[in-house]
């Protein structure tokens, strides 16, 4: 359980951690340094003396961090050299045994990547987002009339979670009197077998997911004897690269999760992480309520703060250098965005949360090259208009407690934020 | 000093001038021409500099080798034409002196 009172002494504790462990012995891959938020003094360390750093056996394995903007850069230009594929570990830290590396477009190199990437993009072009926005404003609308006033509630269950499963219901043209199961599959799919939660091991998790398979495979085949429609199952099941998807379950089920929690896990936690910033730095506040217009450069702000990847991982497919160090062909590489995100030699105050940045587009959070994320623009609409419709209502919403995150080195996860709203 | 026009979807154009060497992307970031959201800075890593080159000056700025790493990117964009470009590859030279250019309906 997590101690959140005890925020500061943490803090304080992991940075004369930081400071007197030997480099070698410093592990950013330990779930608990994000699930207490006090991951920062270690990247500061590596940024400073040991930007690429190797880490012989620590709890996920041995591994590179790359913890600079610039070098992170390089490896996201790279995929020749830093291969994305499943069967090599694909995308995570965690090396899951051989059976259980699902493979889906996140984790395959070019070129089978970019055909299958092409089938699903369309559903984010300019054109659609126009189409969406009107129903995802009156979902926000709905969701901040209901909030209970004067009265503490869990903004990650009423807000959060509650906005972001309404997307995927319309992305996915699921039933929304069933979108539980979205979240909870979401979830499943990405909780660290240590976290003490319901999945201990990955045979326990695919059991789960198959559910998840199942309802969708039926899904699937009712839309692909209909015309082409604008979901994403449609448009996999008439795809021309992703037409025989269904075919291959373990390769589709990859692509549900990584559509799945793309579409929902990351946005819920910006959606958190944006309120607790904000409530964490008062004057940007004051800052939005005396000029709301504001709500445009802040929600790549939020974005960039909450860094809800924490890294994204790579395998060398050749030796190469990076940063001044020696990568070898099959060595695990993981680029942090958590600590990109916060690399002063990029970000002007980059310990700063600063909604009216010039340039608030500059981080890693999406990645880039080849793999960038695909409904990045989406993201930026739900939290904008989710921010629009708060300050338009709400002038001040009071944190209560410190936050919940959960056990993950993965998704950078709030799982409980009591706050109220004054009548 | 080399200028350029940007017209936005809108239709609405913004001439500026930048100085020769730099790239088309950094003469509508440092003037503030809306539109061009140039995410990653110019590393040709992500696709939020999209134009369409005007087709008088396809010839001098000519179009993504095949293969290339701004033809990838391009790949992913959403609404590209025979005439897109990111704005971050193509170098301002004295050569493009009254470069036209139009930017797409949204950047990704």
């Amino acid at each position: 359980m997590n101690a959140p009172v005890h925020y500061d002494a943490a803090l304080e504790a992991a940075k004369l951690n930081a400071r007197s462990l030997p480099l070698g012995e410093i592990d950013v891959s330990d779930p608990k340094l994000y699930q207490n938020d006090v991951h920062y003094p270690y990247f500061e360390r590596l940024r400073r003396e040991a930007p690429v750093h190797y880490r012989k056996d620590g709890m996920y394995g041995s591994f590179w961090s790359v913890t600079k903007f610039k070098d992170i850069m390089a490896v996201e230009t790279h995929p020749e050299i830093y291969s994305s594929e499943a069967k090599l570990g694909g995308i995570s830290i965690t090396d899951r045994p051989m059976q259980y590396r699902r493979s889906s477009f996140i984790s395959m190199d070019p070129p089978r990547h970019d055909d299958q990437r092409k089938v699903v993009s369309p559903i984010v072009a300019p054109a659609n987002l126009n189409n969406m926005s009107d129903i995802i404003r009156q979902r926000v609308c709905r969701v901040l009339d209901n909030l209970p006033r004067n009265e503490t509630f869990d903004w990650v269950k009423l807000v959060s979670i509650e906005l972001t499963t309404l997307m995927l219901t319309t992305l996915f043209d699921f039933p929304e009197a069933e979108r539980h199961k979205l979240t909870y599959w979401s979830d499943i799919a990405t909780q660290d077998v240590n976290a003490g939660g319901e999945i201990d091991s990955e045979e326990k998790r695919l059991a789960i997911l198959q559910e998840a398979l199942a309802v969708f495979t039926g899904m699937w085949h009712e839309r692909a004897a209909r015309p082409p429609g604008f979901d994403l199952i449609s448009m996999l099941a008439h795809g021309e690269a992703t037409r025989n998807l269904v075919n291959d379950p373990q390769e589709f089920l990859g692509n549900l999760t990584l559509l799945i929690v793309g579409g929902n896990d990351t946005t819920r936690n910006s959606m958190s992480g944006g309120l607790w910033a904000l409530c964490k730095h008062p004057a940007e506040y004051q800052k939005l309520r005396d000029n709301p217009a504001l709500v445009t450069s802040m929600v790549p702000e939020i974005i960039r703060w909450q860094s809800p990847i924490v890294h994204m991982r790579r395998t060398a497919v050749a030796d190469a250098e990076l940063g001044g160090k020696q990568i070898r062909e099959g060595d695990k590489v993981v680029m942090w965005y958590i600590s990109g995100n916060r690399d002063e030699d990029t970000i002007d105050d980059p310990n700063d949360f600063i909604i009216d940045r010039a340039r608030p587009r500059h981080h890693l959070s999406f990645g880039f090259g080849v793999h960038r994320c695909v409904g990045n623009r989406l993201a930026e609409m739900q939290l904008i208009t989710l921010w629009e419709e708060i300050m338009k209502r709400f002038p001040k919403i009071e944190l209560m407690e410190e936050p919940e995150r959960i056990y993950s080195n993965f998704i950078h996860g709030i799982s409980r934020m009591m706050v109220r709203i004054p009548a | 000093m080399p200028k350029i026009t940007f017209i936005e979807h809108n239709g609405t154009p913004h001439t500026v001038e930048i100085a020769v060497g730099k790239s088309v992307m950094q003469a509508a970031v440092e003037n503030n021409v809306p539109g061009i959201d140039a995410d990653c800075g110019g590393e040709c890593a992500c696709a939020t500099c999209h134009v369409y080159v005007d087709a008088a000056w396809l010839s001098k700025t000519g179009l993504p080798a095949a293969g290339s790493q701004e033809a990838s990117m391009l790949s992913f964009a959403a609404v590209t034409q025979p005439d897109s470009r990111l704005s971050c590859q193509i170098k301002v030279s004295d050569e493009l002196d009254g470069l036209v250019v139009r930017m797409p309906e949204g950047q990704h």
